[in-house]
């Protein structure tokens, strides 16, 4: 697959349009290359012209922000934007909303402004502008739930760019009770999906899963790589893993689009 | 002497009111002790979220039938206050019904036409609260924070608001005159005639008693907000207003943290340098909280505006599932920790005397902070802008900073990013092996 990094474009004297900031759980989880790998087809097909930052992309520091250690966060902050800012980056897109609200929000104060997207909103803008189509037939009909990750939706109000690309693959959308704004977290922001929980009745990832089978999907589609750990976990905990599917929005775009 | 009924008013009302004032100072000098914060960017959203969410009521309709009978109640209060405004003249100089010349039959009518069917909605909407505090079994209102004086709070201020209205409605029922003109006396109307028994001088003593009790139940009320969960119907003005209005998904960049961190980053800097002449001698700042004057005022007003409505908790996904972890748990005894170090410097002529507590252990647990998954849903719930969240950050930034108190988990997780710039224990240079496994 061709994914060429910024170093490479330098060499060559080219200056890409869009950074696609991998992640951590992008660029090293089994599950969540697999939505690297979907995404990036489908930047081949749009003919967008982007790169990666391959070995030179680091933590955002999300996770050790969120766990509290603001010192580990900042270095890892001031790192990251002395290199997009030393290749000159505009635009970012990330398939991590983690990544997402942390650049998007939390860098500019310390230095680095960037325009941010998650893969949803730039996907969508690819459709928008023409350069991309969405065939509608190959998941024609299938039942469908959207879980929001907390920080695409509540953390940024976005929640309409994921179901618009959601309506375009011809599928029947069917709502959680908890949705938008009141959508359950799936169990692993604030550092969670680093440590087990705190002693409880249940895990959060089993109760998400519990309100997504309520609406009998055979697609739970969501748009974060953790959530999609955490209910490809709850799945196998409630054994269903053979009725139903957890997939990024990029998967079921390529998917839909033969990629 | 036939003053002394003016007289012992007057009194009552400077008593009342005094007492408020001097409650009211202490509240700011509590909330005051919490560090800076600049909330004055962007004023016109903030006078807009403040008339949209705290006179507006726009967050509390997210659950339409508790929302719509707060409301009713809401509106009641409010717009009884004008009838409280005539009430005070009455009772400074003595007249009676003073309004009713100056607006007219017809306006004054409608006033209180209006005043009382509103204080029958109100009376209905408080019996249903009531019930549902008491009878229904919402989970929100059995949790383990809700026994005791906040269980008993909230039941003390229905019942302030049941005699309040009753007293009002048998106020107008027995004042003769005004029952005999027939205006603006929608319920009233109704309650007259439980009285018709009476002699004439009977009735006259239960209006003027019921009278006197409304407006001195009311001064009481005044006062019992202070040491009130119903506080909110003041502070949820400014708490809306001071809100963060930042994405909810923006933590704050500790500055103190971005000075030490460029320094370090800083090839020329020296670290053994001694500091520059003249350079003020700082004191190393404290990283995170671990008590109440370690937060900054807005969230130690929003633990005095806290409602204890427990929306937060409810929606929490770490409460639902069963863990120690509860918002509202949070506001509240961030609240009780502020009024103890309150009563602590008033105890000790002005000034703090350490008594060995801090929120952080003492009321607070680590394990309480370690199961939020900061996915917000606290924030969003609640219906006056409060932020459990950014407590519960300050104080794991204390916990990880400070004391190096993280769960072990969390210790190897930043030891990877640490080293190898992602949470697990990959190699930096294998950051791309996925372009070519399929």
């Amino acid at each position: 697959m061709n994914v060429p990094t910024m170093a490479e474009m330098m060499a060559q004297g080219k200056q890409p349009e869009v950074l696609f900031w991998v992640g951590a759980a992008g660029s090293y989880d089994d599950r969540a290359k697999k939505i690297s790998r979907a995404f990036v087809k489908i930047l081949h097909q749009a003919n967008v012209d982007f790169a990666v930052l391959g070995a030179e992309e680091s933590s955002t520091g999300d996770a050790a922000k969120r766990a509290g250690n603001e010192f580990l966060f900042q270095m890892q902050a001031m790192m990251n934007i002395e290199v997009l800012n030393g290749y000159e980056v505009k635009t970012i897109v990330t398939c991590d909303p983690h990544s997402f609200n942390t650049l998007k929000n939390e860098y500019p104060s310390l230095g680095g402004k960037y325009k941010v997207y998650h893969h949803t909103q730039f996907i969508k803008k690819l459709i928008d502008e023409g350069k991309l189509t969405v065939d509608d037939t190959n998941l024609k009909g299938k039942r469908l739930t959207y879980h929001d990750p907390c920080y695409l939706g509540r953390a940024n109000e976005v929640y309409e760019s994921p179901r618009d690309l959601i309506r375009r693959l011809g599928v029947n959308l069917t709502e959680m009770k908890r949705s938008k704004a009141t959508a359950l977290c799936c169990g692993a922001g604030g550092a969670q999906m680093f440590k087990e929980p705190e002693k409880g009745d249940k895990d959060i990832n089993v109760l998400r899963t519990e309100d997504a089978l309520e609406t009998k999907p055979q697609i739970i589609a969501t748009g974060c790589p953790y959530c999609n750990t955490m209910m490809t976990d709850g799945i196998k905990f409630k054994e269903k893993e053979s009725q139903v599917k957890v997939q990024d929005i990029a998967e079921l775009i390529a998917e839909a689009n033969n990629l | 002497m036939q003053y002394l009924p003016n007289l012992f008013f007057a009194l009552a009302l400077i008593f009342g009111i005094g007492f408020f004032v001097m409650n009211v100072r202490k509240l700011i000098r509590n909330i005051n002790l919490g560090k800076d914060i600049d909330r004055s960017d962007n004023k016109s959203q903030r006078w807009k979220n403040m008339a949209m969410i705290a006179l507006g009521q726009s967050k509390m309709i997210k659950r339409p039938f508790a929302g719509f009978l707060h409301i009713v109640v809401y509106v009641g209060f409010v717009i009884i206050n004008i009838e409280v405004l005539e009430i005070i003249i009455d009772g400074l100089f003595g007249t009676h019904r003073v309004f009713q010349p100056i607006l007219g039959n017809n306006l004054y009518a409608f006033l209180i036409g209006t005043f009382e069917i509103l204080a029958a909605l109100v009376f209905v909407s408080v019996i249903i609260f009531w019930l549902r505090r008491n009878l229904a079994n919402i989970k929100r209102f059995l949790s383990k924070e809700m026994k005791g004086w906040p269980k008993n709070d909230g039941n003390f201020i229905l019942y302030f608001e049941m005699v309040l209205m009753s007293l009002f409605i048998i106020m107008n029922a027995t004042d003769i005159p005004f029952q005999e003109a027939g205006i603006g006396n929608p319920i009233s109307q109704f309650v007259a005639p439980w009285f018709s028994d009476f002699s004439t001088e009977t009735i006259h003593t239960i209006e003027k008693t019921a009278w006197w009790i409304h407006i001195l139940g009311i001064l009481v009320f005044l006062n019992y907000l202070y040491y009130s969960k119903h506080l909110h119907i003041l502070l949820a003005f400014p708490n809306t207003f001071y809100a963060n209005i930042n994405p909810k998904g923006q933590f704050d960049n500790l500055e103190s943290v971005t000075n030490e961190v460029k320094l370090m980053m800083d090839p020329s800097a020296d670290p053994y340098a001694a500091p520059a002449e003249g350079a003020e001698e700082t004191v190393p700042e404290k990283f995170g909280a671990s008590d109440v004057t370690d937060l900054n005022w807005v969230q130690l007003m929003n633990s005095y505006t806290c409602t204890e409505c427990g929306r937060c908790t409810s929606s929490c996904p770490a409460n639902l599932t069963g863990k120690e972890l509860s918002p509202r748990n949070i506001m509240m005894k961030t609240r009780d920790r502020l009024e103890e170090v309150g009563n602590n410097i008033d105890a000790n002529g002005g000034s703090f005397k350490d008594d060995g507590k801090q929120l952080l252990n003492d009321y607070i647990t680590p394990e309480e902070l370690w199961a939020c998954t900061s996915c917000n849903a606290c924030v969003e719930e609640c219906p006056i802008g409060i932020d459990p969240l950014s407590i519960i950050t300050d104080m794991r930034r204390y916990l990880v900073m400070e004391e190096s108190a993280a769960p072990q988990e969390l210790n190897m997780m930043m030891t990877n990013i640490e080293n190898n710039g992602a949470p697990w224990q990959y190699n930096q240079q294998d950051r791309l092996n996925w372009k070519d496994e399929e």
